[in-house]
């Protein structure tokens, strides 16, 4: 995999809302590009156009105007099943609250994504199961997600938005509901999943946590008013 | 627990219908029998005989006779009140009354011993008769024993020459439909010192010239009474008419109560399914988030409706089913569930499921996922 090749191209790219009379710019001219292998955080404080940000690059949402490729495909004029589409073979979420389902055991959550990616069943089964491995569940597989801690809880997150072999892993707030321990659990094994070649993509208002990235970029009222080696970052703090 | 609240509905609403239809049904069936059985070819003439305009016997029987082709049997009827006596045991309630000789036949009724009235006995007014299975058996202890006893009617003897088969197999009883004496309506008339018959019964050789034999009676009677309110002309058949028509009413009726149920638990299951998705939202999104598509959620709650309801019908099935033989026994009816309304009320549970659960459904998939996601 080469270290320059894009995988999100924002080109101008605006997010109007109409709020009554006013207009608010959610997203107000940005262009950013982030290349495979990159980890890259995201800071900025809340109502900052942070999130807006990355329900666009998640493909939860579609810009008012500008141009979005992810992967080299034009996402930002797709129609909502071609987004469910995308967003189900090219992007891994992780949240902060986990969004595990209550009545689902781990292996049935971690298999989802390769249900609707229209996985067989043993397909799907044996897929989860490597996943779960890799965040070191798997011989808990039968257990319902209120069962295990917040930190377990978000590894099973972490093994879904792995199972279907994304090109991005997007992780909103993914240590917000941790303690600092299990945060850095998280963190390390996030570093170690970029390590393997995977992009990563971290959206946070902590500049503590931004910090575990190599980039980081800084939205303030819909801009980027920062892009820069973490060094940098460190040093303007 | 809000899914087995969504099943209660289907479940009463399934076992109603099928307890409700299957009941009248059975209720209808043993009506429309016992109807039947009375004679759906019999018409009925009553006239009032006055001085100066009156029907005698030889008169109704040669316009029989001139009919044949639309009559197969006619008996006068004569009614006597009055008390039968066999030494110092007697009866009240039994009915007497003069018939012909084709009674027998036309009341669809065989004998148990003996013979029954012959034309004979009526031209030269033999003093016989032919009894009922009880009046035997209250009298004389048996239907051997009666035959060629005597047996006193208002205080003349009769010969008994047969008995009747029983018609009522579940109990005997005075006043009931074994309790009376057949005599020939020769003597009958004489008991009643009338001089003219006023009740006769036809039987039409075929229920399709029920009218036509009506019309015959009344061209008849017409001629002689110059009135019409001077007889009356009942036909079976017309009868049983009504009483489909009523029937299908009351079937009708019933749909329309069986509908209105299934609807309540259509917009039961409705609502259910709107709370339910109101209530996972969040689920929603993040399916949605994880790739589902508008179809895989629409899928997944309309299938969970078509579950829920079709569970529902099963045991609304079982439980109907149940109820009614329960029920029927009961009341003493042979009620047992139609195949057409199990089949009914569970196709209209089921799909009334289905279409209560796609609005919510299609709700639920239009769900953006970020609003989704966010809703707690």
């Amino acid at each position: 995999m080469e270290m320059t090749e894009p995988l999100i191209e924002l080109k101008d790219i605006y997010k109007i809302y109409e709020m009554g009379n006013e207009e608010v710019r959610a997203s107000d001219g940005i262009t950013l590009t982030i290349c495979r292998g990159e980890f890259v955080a995201i800071v900025g404080k809340s109502g900052s156009g942070k999130s807006t940000l990355m329900n666009i690059i998640g493909a939860l949402d579609v810009p008012t105007s500008g141009e979005y490729l992810l992967g080299g495909e034009e996402v930002g004029s797709m129609s909502d099943n071609q987004l469910a589409h995308i967003r189900n073979k090219m992007i891994g979420f992780i949240f902060q609250q986990y969004n595990l389902l209550p009545k689902l055991n781990l292996l049935e959550n971690v298999e989802l994504p390769l249900l609707y990616a229209g996985a067989g069943s043993s397909e799907r089964k044996e897929k989860a199961m490597e996943s779960l491995e890799r965040v070191g569940l798997a011989d808990k597989w039968r257990n319902l997600p209120n069962q295990l801690s917040g930190g377990q809880q978000q590894r099973v997150s972490i093994a879904r938005a792995l199972a279907g072999g994304p090109s991005l892993i997007l992780a909103d707030e993914p240590t917000g509901a941790l303690d600092s321990r299990t945060s850095r659990d998280v963190l390390d094994f996030l570093n170690q999943l970029n390590e393997e070649g995977n992009t990563i993509i971290i959206i946070t208002h902590d500049s503590s946590i931004a910090q575990e990235a190599n980039r980081v970029v800084r939205v303030t009222d819909g801009k980027i008013n920062f892009d820069g080696d973490v060094n940098e970052y460190s040093a303007i703090l | 627990m809000r899914s087995f609240l969504t099943m209660l509905g289907i479940i009463i609403g399934v076992a109603s219908v099928i307890i409700l239809v299957s009941l009248v049904n059975g209720q209808m069936s043993y009506m429309t029998e016992s109807f039947t059985s009375m004679g759906t070819n019999q018409i009925t003439v009553n006239v009032t005989n006055l001085s100066s305009r009156s029907v005698s016997v030889d008169q109704m029987y040669e316009f029989y006779e001139d009919h044949r082709d639309l009559f197969i049997q006619m008996t006068p009827n004569v009614s006597v009140s009055t008390t039968v006596k066999n030494g110092n045991e007697s009866m009240t309630s039994t009915r007497i009354s003069g018939v012909s000789e084709e009674y027998l036949d036309l009341k669809d009724q065989t004998l148990e011993s003996g013979r029954f009235i012959q034309y004979s006995d009526i031209v030269s007014r033999q003093k016989v008769c032919v009894i009922g299975y009880y009046v035997a058996w209250e009298l004389y202890g048996g239907v051997d024993k009666a035959i060629d006893e005597t047996i006193k009617i208002g205080g003349n003897t009769y010969r008994i020459i047969g008995v009747a088969a029983r018609e009522d197999e579940e109990e005997l009883e005075s006043g009931g439909s074994d309790d009376f004496v057949y005599l020939p309506y020769s003597c009958a008339v004489k008991l009643t010192r009338n001089a003219n018959i006023s009740s006769y019964t036809f039987a039409t050789a075929d229920l399709s010239k029920t009218s036509e034999a009506k019309d015959a009676i009344d061209g008849f009677l017409m001629e002689v009474f110059k009135d019409d309110d001077l007889y009356t002309i009942t036909a079976m058949s017309e009868l049983l008419d009504s009483l489909n028509s009523m029937i299908a009413m009351m079937s009708m009726l019933l749909g329309g109560i069986a509908g209105i149920s299934l609807l309540v638990a259509g917009v039961g299951v409705m609502n259910i399914m709107l709370v339910s998705v109101t209530e996972r939202t969040r689920e929603i999104g993040i399916r949605k988030a994880l790739g589902a598509k508008k179809s895989n959620i629409m899928q997944q709650f309309v299938i969970e409706a078509a579950v829920t309801s079709s569970i529902g019908g099963v045991i609304g099935i079982v439980v109907g089913c149940v109820a009614t033989t329960v029920i029927g026994s009961a009341m003493g009816l042979n009620a047992s569930p139609t195949p057409t309304a199990v089949l009914v009320s569970f196709s209209v549970s089921v799909g009334i499921g289905l279409l209560f659960g796609y609005m919510p459904a299609s709700r639920a998939a239009k769900l953006n996922p970020i609003d989704a996601l966010r809703s707690e």
